[in-house]
């Protein structure tokens, strides 16, 4: 049985636009030649005189495919739009896709795959902290490039990965300033599932909160990803009576735990809940009315105010239907891209050396969260944080948007 | 010699089939394949080590364990807490907080390595714990269930609680144990760093001959008095205890032994992948353990190690070409393999050989050949063993 | 402890009774389908689980007809609903016993091999049809919120609602097992295989109807979650080792040892999850029932019959 080396629908669709738009713009081939391919491509990557390769490495499959999906669409999105444009250095992207399939191990294969074997450019992927961790040897010890979406807990830098979505300190300090400020909050019950990125992002808010902020932690507690009986959590809550519920539950456990606060009868009228991991993604799930008045931490909303965004979600509703939910990682996958893009014309190659080298002050002014900047040396981005309301229609209206706050992965005093 | 010959190499038939395998993993795929794709069959040999294991447990004691991944991890974990902390000296780890411990503790708070970590600074403790943890986990749990019968449908449930308790336990004990993310970015193994391609192929072969020594030392076991007890107490337990045989003792050795096994292909799996998790520990793994060996012939140590590879190698090439269909084709695998081909590949093979033998025994002798014999031997004991 | 005032006191402890005897009532729902599977026929299902999601699908699919072809229905469709997805779960059980399941009688190790792979399909099926997402059916207003019946005391309605549920599926499958013809052919059968057939009971079919009960038990199940937590291809599979503990723990052939079992557990789980922190809570009790499983291993309530 042979096995097509061409992987699914998704990049035969995008190969044929390329491909026929690549027959329409011939001055795209005159482009091309300003950039041979032996000056821009001197690692032996995947790129030709009119194609330049790049991988996508998401979960297709498994538990975390809820949540990668709308990274994956808005990936391939930003490639189209880049390829109807002119592509990259006068080069069409081709994507090869590869299924994490929700298990570590296997993203770590796919990764080698990707950089061994198919000698990709660039590899836009992961979601969880465990799948980045699980590819991060592998990313350095081959010398590729990853640009990871997912808003995390910080404590790394690589020059191997960007990092296009917020590390904690961006998503938690201002958010706690602001909740501590609107509701004059002193007491806080710390939740969240068990893995790195709550445990890692709850010790920074409790540091925050106890030498910053004055105030008290009341409780804090982790439960196994796919949890869903929280009885016993509601009733301590219900004792302590923190003036703010910090919650953050990530995947399924989302519906359970906000539909059960509600049964309960928490809701927004008596109490406050902010969640730096509620996303539309997840709204959808747990449906607007069971969180109705809660408040998100995040740098980008569907709902947000401005022209680049309002070209987004109508071009992302077009290409993937009009009930599309856009949330802030969707978002940062978007940028990936398009700062990869830009990226290589800074640089005049495609070596991830020299990327990684003109990384630093990269600028995208189309971004849908409005701005964002790579940091000097850091390779996170200066992104705003905004902070919503959830409404019963699922989206979220914009209460406060910060300035541009610099990216610390490594913040002194919260480790 | 001949005691060799037939209890070692398991005669003509054990021999060719030997020979085969041998070729195949030591000469064929190294010379066919690019470096990539030999470490991932390196990494499919290590789950051959589990399936191993399971034939000895399954087809020839008659339990089955849903819980294998237990053992696996264990044995795994032990390698990476070794080879962590081999990466996690003073030096490579001064930008933290607590330089000298790994990084996730660091995370986590911790100041200090726990005490059970610090056994595991030394290669041979480490070495042994590879063997010796899995197997007292499994003395334990064996002698408790096997004392006092538990055995089919109830024993494979309870191993598969354990196998949730301990990936929760895992999960749950972030500081500890690097939770759900497992115990990543291994470097060096006593200095000899292991992510080069060289160091692959070295693994690679390593793997492979250990899995062949360790083929071998199994028919060996089960040439002798073992075999004979063990194709008894599948068969009639009762008459073996009443025989005055402890029946339970020799469940607790295979237990342990397939333990022991599953404990070092862990180790193995960790060398050449460089990394554990606990997705490698909890029920899902270890029912797909269950398949590679269902796949090949659970009663066959040979097709053990082949259903292992077939099943991973569809595994791969689908997920790359056809993720939606693979469930499917795994489900139906299972269903496949246990409605039609209960004795798996291996079963195929044998009586596909048979018949094709006593073709040509007929084109020799011209009528066919007298098979009452095997009838005999089919009927008192309920198959042909053939391992 | 000593932080709590008397009446805090008071209020955590109605309230954590009522999660327990909430969490009891959810483990009893699961394991009662698997106890008449398990229990009464020696086959273990492992795609029980599977089955529980399929009622909840058939809750989802109903809600969105209710909602969008017929929306005088969106209060009073629940019912329907789950009536619907216990007939639909019983329906896909009877299929798979004529399929699959009765070939493999005799070999309970393989059942439960067969049986995983069938729970892989389909999950696989369900992510197919539904998307990978989770969904939820859009629960009617009397199913919200919570009684009140003091200060500081919330009961929630949805946990009434499916203790209600379990109560009378109880009642109904006792009644039916000890009180009507089929449940005396159904004992006949697992008693003594051969008299019964040697007395006229068409044993075939009784398997069959027996199995498609528990699965359509099942369903009824995984229609009551859905006012618990939401719906996805992999839902099934969360919930199926508790369930095997539940049956196993309480000694397969007694359905009281069932209810017994699946309450012991839920109050451990229960007040475990009080003191001790999330994960860890679950962890203790799992170690807790292995440890008492070691020492009966036949379970709490193990008949005294030879196997």
């Amino acid at each position: 049985m042979s096995l097509p080396k061409i992987s699914v629908c998704p990049t035969n669709r995008v190969l044929t636009a390329g491909f026929v738009l690549l027959g329409l713009l011939s001055s795209a081939l005159t482009y091309a030649a300003d950039f041979p391919t032996a000056q821009v491509n001197t690692t032996g990557l995947a790129i030709t005189d009119t194609e330049v390769t790049v991988g996508q490495l998401h979960s297709a499959t498994g538990t975390m495919a809820i949540s990668e999906t709308g990274s994956i669409q808005a990936e391939q999105l930003a490639i189209d739009q880049i390829n109807e444009a002119g592509g990259v250095l006068g080069r069409k992207i081709k994507i090869i896709v590869e299924d994490g399939a929700s298990d570590w191990p296997t993203f770590a294969e796919k990764a080698k795959k990707l950089l061994v074997n198919d000698k990709v450019a660039a590899v836009m992927g992961c979601w969880t902290s465990a799948s980045r961790k699980a590819v991060l040897p592998v990313f350095e010890k081959e010398n590729g490039m990853l640009y990871y979406p997912t808003f995390y807990e910080g404590l790394e830098q690589s020059k191997n990965v960007i990092y296009t979505g917020q590390e904690a300190t961006q998503q938690i300090l201002a958010g706690l300033d602001w909740i501590a400020k609107e509701k004059k909050a002193k007491t806080f019950y710390l939740i969240g599932s068990d893995y790195i990125w709550p445990r890692t992002s709850n010790k920074i808010a409790r540091k925050h909160i106890e030498n910053v902020l004055g105030g008290k932690v009341v409780g804090e507690e982790y439960y196994a990803l796919g949890h869903t009986d929280f009885g016993s959590l509601i009733n301590k809550i219900k004792l302590k009576k923190p003036d703010v519920i910090y919650a953050i539950i990530v995947g399924g456990s989302n519906v359970s735990f906000y539909k059960q606060l509600k049964a309960a009868g928490i809701t927004s009228d008596k109490w406050t809940l902010l969640t730096i991991s509620v996303t539309e993604d997840e709204v959808l799930g747990i449906g607007g009315e069971n969180l109705a008045g809660f408040y998100s931490a995040m740098k980008y909303f569907q709902s947000l105010d401005n022209p680049n965004n309002k070209k987004f979600v109508e071009a992302f509703k077009k290409k993937y239907g009009e009930k599309s939910v856009i949330g802030d990682v969707t978002q940062a996958a978007y940028l990936g891209p398009w700062l990869w893009k830009l990226t290589v014309e800074k640089a005049g190659s495609f070596d991830v050396d020299k990327i990684a080298a003109a990384s630093s002050g990269v600028e995208f002014t189309g971004a849908p969260e409005g701005y964002v900047r790579i940091h000097d040396t850091n390779h996170h981005l200066w992104s705003k944080l905004r902070i919503g309301q959830w409404q019963t229609d699922g989206q979220a209206k914009v209460l406060y948007e910060s300035e541009l706050i610099e990216p610390n992965p490594f913040p002194k005093g919260y480790q | 010699m001949n005691t060799i010959y037939n209890r070692f190499l398991g005669g003509k038939s054990g021999l060719t089939k030997l020979l085969v395998l041998a070729i195949l993993l030591l000469v064929v795929l190294p010379l066919t394949m690019s470096v990539f794709r030999l470490n991932l069959v390196g990494k499919y040999l290590t789950f051959g080590f589990v399936a191993l294991g399971l034939v000895m447990l399954w087809g020839k004691a008659g339990v089955l364990s849903l819980g294998q991944g237990v053992f696996f991890g264990l044995g795994g974990y032990c390698m990476a807490m070794f080879l962590k902390l081999e990466a996690s000296d003073p030096i490579s780890t001064k930008i933290q907080s607590t330089p000298g411990i790994p990084d996730f503790m660091d995370w986590n708070q911790l100041k200090a390595l726990p005490a059970f970590w610090v056994p595991f600074k030394h290669l041979p403790i480490s070495l042994i714990a590879v063997v010796v943890v899995p197997s007292i986990l499994a003395y334990v749990i064996g002698l408790a269930m096997f004392k006092r019968r538990v055995g089919g449908v109830y024993f494979a449930i309870i191993t598969q609680a354990l196998a949730l308790i301990l990936s929760l336990g895992i999960d749950g004990n972030q500081g500890w144990t690097g939770g759900r993310n497992g115990i990543t970015d291994l470097r060096t193994l006593w200095g000899w760093d292991i992510r080069t391609q060289s160091a692959q192929y070295v693994l690679y072969f390593v793997t492979c001959l250990s899995l062949i020594f360790a083929i071998l030392a199994l028919q060996w076991l089960l040439s002798g008095k073992m075999g004979k007890m063990l194709l008894a107490m599948r068969e009639r337990e009762d008459r073996v205890r009443f025989s005055g045989y402890d029946v339970s003792m020799f469940k607790v050795f295979t237990f342990c032994l397939a333990a022991a096994l599953s404990g070092i292909g862990g180790a193995l799996f960790v060398l050449q992948v460089g990394f554990i998790s606990p997705s490698l520990v909890g029920i899902i793994p270890s029912i797909e353990m269950v398949i590679y060996a269902a796949v090949g012939g659970r009663a066959s140590l040979y097709g053990a190690i082949y259903g292992t590879l077939i099943v991973n190698t569809g595994k791969s090439l689908f997920s790359e070409s056809f993720p939606q269909l693979w469930l499917f084709c795994m489900g139906g695998l299972f269903i496949a393999v246990v409605v039609f081909f209960p004795d798996g590949l291996a079963g195929v093979v044998d009586s596909g050989s048979k018949k094709i033998g006593r073709w040509f025994q007929t084109k020799k002798n011209g009528s066919p050949p007298d098979v009452s014999l095997d009838n005999a031997v089919l009927a008192t004991t309920g198959k042909i063993d053939e391992s | 402890m000593s932080s709590y005032s008397a009446s805090e006191l008071y209020s955590i402890f109605i309230m954590q009774s009522f999660a327990g005897f909430s969490l009891f009532s959810v483990l009893l729902l699961m394991a009662l389908g698997l106890a008449i599977i398990f229990g009464q026929m020696g086959v273990v299902n492992l795609a029980h689980g599977e089955f529980m999601a399929l009622g909840a699908y058939t809750v989802f699919l109903c809600s969105n007809v209710a909602h969008n072809q017929l929306p005088g229905l969106a209060s009073s469709y629940f019912v329907f609903a789950i009536i619907i997805a216990f007939f639909v779960a019983g329906l896909a059980g009877m299929f798979v016993e004529w399929a699959l399941i009765r070939f493999l009688y005799k070999r309970p190790l393989d059942t439960l091999l067969a049986t995983w792979g069938l729970s892989l399909i389909m999950q696989q099926g369900f992510r197919l049809t539904f998307g990978a997402r989770e969904v939820t059916p859009t629960l009617p207003e009397w199913l919200m919120g919570s009684f009140k019946p003091s200060e500081s005391i919330d009961i929630p309605i949805n946990g009434v609602f499916v203790m209600g549920l379990t109560l009378l599926l109880t009642f109904t499958v006792w009644a039916f097992m000890y009180r009507s013809k089929i449940g005396l052919h159904m004992r006949a059968t697992v008693q003594n295989r051969a008299m019964s057939g040697a007395v006229g009971i068409n044993t075939k079919l009784v398997d069959r109807f027996t199995f498609a009960l528990g699965c359509g038990i099942a369903g009824v199940a995984g229609a009551a979650f859905t006012t618990i937590g939401s719906t996805g291809p992999d839902s099934g599979s969360r919930y199926i080792v508790d369930t095997f503990l539940v049956v196993v723990f309480g000694g397969t052939s007694s359905l009281l040892g069932t209810i017994a079992s699946a309450f012991g557990i839920a109050q451990g789980q229960s007040i475990s999850g009080f003191f001790l922190e999330g994960t860890m809570g679950k962890v203790a009790v799992l170690l807790g029932i292995i440890v008492i499983l070691m020492i009966r291993p036949k379970g709490l309530f193990a008949s005294k019959v030879r196997s």
